[in-house]
């Protein structure tokens, strides 16, 4: 069986590798993607749209559709690692931990222990917990707002440079779970629950097919900012920059949201009591 | 383009590539997953998709790595074939 699966993936392979062969050169200006609709796009993104960056323009507003697509995706991969990982919560350990931190001793609290919940003295640990590492932490802790910062940095420009909604959400998503590993899942629980973050993520596809959905309803097509012009109160060309700029901020909330919702789902096995 | 670079680039990813399939150690392998995006990011920069490259380096060797050392963790470090 392994010979076969071998076999097959060298055919393949070697399929792929001649018919590369085939391809325009890098760069060729006489291949078919830059003889249409490359000049296109490049001599009239900016008339058009007002933003100097083509990628961007090109993803949100030429090709609108493919973004919004590629946004439900993202949900429906949050919503389909929820739905494989995710347990019942009611299901408690039989046991838990509690940290008694003036003196640093460790109390185990069996089902239905009293426990010292309430308390500042005490503060529940997981069962593979190791003491905080002081250096970690106070990083962590000093270079989380600027990643923040960062995230919003890149959503917001990403009209002028590299960037946009996806990268700009990875990063925000990311400093919040660099927040978690740090401390402990159950602190960004509660700081971010997995309601907030479920519904977060839904709101932020809500944003982009909502603004889809305003501007059939004034009149233009699905997805055709400039009809958002008499609305944001700007000509047709600045409306289009403002729309993909709205999407992108869309984009941004939803991908944020499910890298978080993830994380939580997949660190603690589904029960998001302890994790990673 | 320098083809140099180039090709010590394309030679790395080629190398992180296979060696996350034959190494044993899973949460070595997702390392490897994360070196050989890292490594693709460099390559898409070199071509002059500077915004390809930004989302590897966010998604790939960022985010990915992460989700594969949490989804280690929580499963087992060692591979059964």
């Amino acid at each position: 069986m392994k010979i076969l699966a071998l076999v097959s993936i060298l055919l393949c392979g070697g399929v792929l590798l001649y018919v590369t062969d085939y391809f325009p050169v890098w760069g060729d200006p006489a291949s078919p993607a830059s003889l249409h609709i490359s000049p296109h796009y490049i001599q009239g993104s900016l008339k058009d749209t007002a933003v100097p960056n083509i990628v961007t323009a090109v993803l949100a507003d030429y090709r609108g559709y493919d973004t919004m697509f590629e946004t439900s995706v993202i949900l429906a991969a949050g919503i389909a690692c929820f739905f494989i990982l995710r347990v019942s919560s009611n299901r408690r350990p039989d046991a838990k931990l509690y940290r008694h931190i003036p003196t640093g001793i460790t109390l185990r609290i069996e089902k239905g222990g009293r426990e010292p919940l309430g308390s500042t003295e005490f503060e529940r640990i997981d069962f593979d917990w190791v003491p905080y590492d002081l250096i970690i932490n106070m990083t962590c802790r000093l270079v989380v707002p600027f990643i923040q910062l960062f995230a919003l940095y890149v959503i917001a420009h990403g009209h002028h440079s590299p960037g946009g909604g996806f990268q700009g959400g990875v990063i925000f998503g990311a400093a919040i779970i660099l927040f978690a590993i740090a401390n402990n899942l159950r602190q960004t629980v509660q700081m971010m629950s997995e309601k907030i973050s479920a519904l977060l993520s839904a709101f932020g596809v809500i944003v982009y097919v909502g603004t889809g959905a305003v501007c059939l309803m004034l009149g233009g097509n699905f997805l055709d900012y400039a009809a958002l012009s008499p609305v944001l109160g700007v000509d047709a060309v600045h409306a289009r920059s403002l729309g993909i700029f709205i999407v992108e901020m869309g984009v941004g909330i939803a991908v944020t949201a499910v890298m978080v919702w993830i994380y939580y789902n997949l660190s603690s096995a589904g029960r998001q009591d302890e994790g990673l | 383009m320098i083809w140099q670079l180039d090709l010590i680039i394309l030679a790395f990813v080629i190398i992180c590539g296979a060696g996350a399939i034959a190494v044993k150690d899973l949460l070595g392998a997702g390392i490897l997953f994360g070196a050989y995006s890292f490594m693709m990011c460099l390559l898409w920069a070199i071509m002059g998709a500077v915004d390809v490259a930004f989302t590897e380096a966010s998604v790939g060797a960022g985010v990915s790595t992460v989700f594969f050392v949490a989804a280690v963790f929580r499963t087992s470090r060692r591979t059964k074939d």
